[in-house]
């Protein structure tokens, strides 16, 4: 199954949305944090996990969803939120810690929720799960159509939650499928030092359902897989495994050394940075003219100006706010 | 002071668990990002390049599993250390800690002990919101069987972690953020003291006077110390000497001291970043008035966390932190002083 031109379109413009938008918060997150960097400091404070180089998962997965269909995402949530289609605005706010965020500035960048568009976090690891499955059985009970996705990174398929929420789906055959952003890194801990197994899309055979490995972080084959097991899961035949190669081009977070990469992995990173590889091969097989991938540059810098600019201008909320909105 | 020694609270507790390894070989240490990292906050640098992987392990993201195994290896002959990164993500592991950690002891009637010490990270004020901000304090100490400490400078960090180290029964060791002297996390000069080169014991549930007055009590833990000492300074300024007590030890808690302080000066402010109600400050009041009531001069008070989830905006969680300013109007209130100054 391979992308019709919109959808390749779509896909490639969300990609470039969500690097612009790191690249724009990822310059604002430092302001007021140098000479002394202090996460307290600046108009971002607080963690900051970047995905750039991910995003070829988020939008090879998304692409089949609607806003029905429900996703829940990690620490690391701003590529798949924009591929979701989460309002941009609003969630730059949120980041900021606005008023005019999704959440009035409550939540920030790891809790980033839209009810709109069936979009939901957790910084807890693996704890995506077990709501996905939830969301999944809702729908199951209800006859409401849509799946849930639960995004999370390869160190969380060693979490209970997720053994546990893999089994219930399995067992319920919930509309659910799970995308491993296998990234080789856990903060400081590699994969392979804390995995028994080289893949986890292997563990499906412990719940007997499909599993697939995605190497190479590449959208066409990630669009392909992803849409068999979201096809999959629509007609009622259960949940799936997916875990897809892919690559974390910036820190753990915002101010990680990242002393314990071997030497010279980032330059090889971004030589298979997956974006220019993208364009290149829209160029390559004729679909795209240059003029046509910089128009949709342009709108996702756009989009991505216009986010930014809101955010920067939206109030503060006011300091009592903190004491509200704790019970429905 | 000649021979100054100043160190960081992470620094102080990465010596005294080096100290205690190099001569108890059954100690060994395990948790998320400790080995090659060093920890998150720093507090195990240098104990893999000393003492080498089989006895400073990587976890996997798998707290279950490995405080649960950490439960296991102490009640077979080890004396493990764990770390729980953030003490937020006790949800994913709290039966292992809870259910089997603090009471395995008891309920074998003694047959085995449970020699094991937590270390979590505790603590906001940087914005990192309510899923990695919290103090759980009043959480922890409220369940019997384990022990609870939390330091407020490297000298008590180093003692208390070789008093944990040493003690035959589970050690909850919580760390305070804005503590460890993590550049990057804020920096409390006063956190950062003389910390000896050889190993000693500050004494698990003995509080410290962190400064003499007659007029007001502080009573705080960890980075609520600091806000407390901050405040008598400012208060003394004004007229009022307030008395700061530093609890150190949550379980067991020194009432005897907080007593004393209160008999003498006759007023009660607890400071408590963890959630206000049915937690360490309501504990503290409850301890004074129940047999001291007639010490008191005035209703006692409480600078606690509202209840309410910490929120990301800045804006939003300053207004609910504990702070100097909270603390100096409280006391002025209390000890009839015109408000404001
Ligand atoms: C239960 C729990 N344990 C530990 C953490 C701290 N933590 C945050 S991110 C992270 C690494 C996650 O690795 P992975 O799941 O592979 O995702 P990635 O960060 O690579 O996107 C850890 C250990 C947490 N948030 N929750």
């Amino acid at each position: 199954m391979q992308p019709a031109k919109d959808t390749l379109a779509w896909m490639y413009e969300k990609m470039v949305t969500s690097r612009r938008f790191e690249n724009a918060i990822e310059k604002i997150y430092m302001e007021g944090k140098s000479p002394v960097f202090n996460m307290a400091d600046g108009p971002i404070p607080g963690e900051m996990h970047l995905s750039d180089g991910q995003e070829p998962v988020a939008v090879g997965v998304c692409a089949h969803l609607n806003p029905e269909d429900v996703v829940t995402a990690t620490h690391r949530p701003h590529h798949q939120a924009i591929a979701k289609g989460v309002d941009l605005k609003k969630m730059a706010a949120e980041i900021f810690g606005k008023a005019t965020g999704l959440s009035g500035g409550r939540g920030g960048h790891m809790h980033i929720f839209d009810a709109d568009v069936n979009f939901a976090c957790s910084g807890i690891i693996a704890q995506g799960m077990g709501p996905a499955a939830g969301a999944a059985l809702s729908r199951q009970i209800q006859g409401k159509p849509g799946v849930a996705v639960s995004f999370i990174g390869e160190g969380a398929a060693n979490q209970g939650a997720f053994h546990e929420a893999m089994n219930l789906a399995a067992v319920w055959k919930l509309p659910m499928v799970v995308v491993v952003e296998d990234n080789a890194w856990g903060i400081s801990v590699s994969k392979e030092a804390s995995t028994a197994i080289q893949r986890n899309s292997d563990r499906a055979a412990a719940y007997g359902i499909p599993g697939h490995y995605i190497p190479g972080n590449d959208p066409m084959k990630i669009y392909e897989v992803a849409g068999e097991a979201i096809a999959r899961a629509r007609r009622g035949e259960g949940p799936t495994l997916i875990e897809v190669e892919t690559y974390r081009l910036a820190g753990h977070f915002m101010g990680d050394a990242e002393g314990y990469r071997p030497d010279g992995e980032k330059d090889g990173l971004f030589e298979k940075d997956p974006i220019p590889a993208m364009r290149a091969k829209l160029l390559a097989d004729g679909n795209f003219t240059e003029a046509e991938l910089d128009a949709l540059e342009d709108k996702a810098q756009a989009a991505v100006d216009e986010a930014i600019g809101f955010a920067r201008e939206s109030a503060d909320p006011k300091p009592e706010d903190a004491l509200t909105a704790v019970f429905a | 002071m000649e021979n100054e020694r100043k160190l960081t609270i992470a620094r102080a507790m990465a010596e005294a668990t080096a100290q205690e390894m190099r001569d108890d070989p059954s100690v060994f240490v395990m948790g998320e990002d400790i080995a090659e990292l060093g920890g998150v906050f720093g507090n195990t640098r240098g104990l893999l390049e000393e003492f080498g992987k089989e006895r400073v392990r990587d976890t996997p993201i798998s707290e279950t599993g490995f405080i649960g195994a950490a439960v296991g290896a102490a009640q077979d002959g080890m004396k493990p250390v764990v770390e729980l990164m953030f003490v937020d993500f006790f949800g994913v592991c709290f039966d292992a800690i809870y259910n089997l950690m603090a009471k395995n002891t008891y309920f074998s009637g003694g047959n085995f002990n449970v020699p094991m010490v937590l270390m979590t990270s505790t603590g906001g004020g940087y914005s990192d919101a309510g899923q990695h901000s919290q103090c759980l304090y009043g959480s922890f100490a409220h369940l019997p069987g384990m022990k609870v400490v939390s330091p407020s400078n490297a000298y008590d960090a180093k003692g208390l972690m070789t008093a944990a180290l040493r003690d035959p029964n589970p050690v909850i060791y919580m760390y305070h953020k804005g503590l460890q002297g993590m550049g990057w996390l804020g920096t409390e000069a006063g956190a950062i003291v003389h910390v000896p080169e050889e190993s000693y014991e500050v004494e698990i549930g003995k509080a410290a006077i962190a400064r003499e007055g007659h007029d007001v009590t502080i009573v705080s833990i960890a980075q609520g110390v600091h806000h407390g000492l901050k405040a008598a300074e400012r208060l003394a300024d004004q007229g009022i000497r307030a008395e700061v007590v530093d609890l150190r030890s949550l379980v067991p808690l020194d009432r005897d001291t907080i007593r004393a302080s209160v008999a003498k000066t006759g007023r009660l402010i607890v400071v408590d970043e963890d959630y206000h109600s049915y937690g360490v400050s309501g504990e503290i009041i409850a301890t004074v008035t129940e047999s001291n009531m007639a010490d008191l001069k005035a209703p006692p008070k409480r600078i606690a966390y509202p209840d309410v989830p910490i929120p990301f905006a800045r804006v939003l969680e300053q207004h609910c932190l504990p702070n100097a300013d909270k603390i100096v109007a409280a006391a002025r209130e209390i000890c009839g002083a015109p408000v404001p100054a």
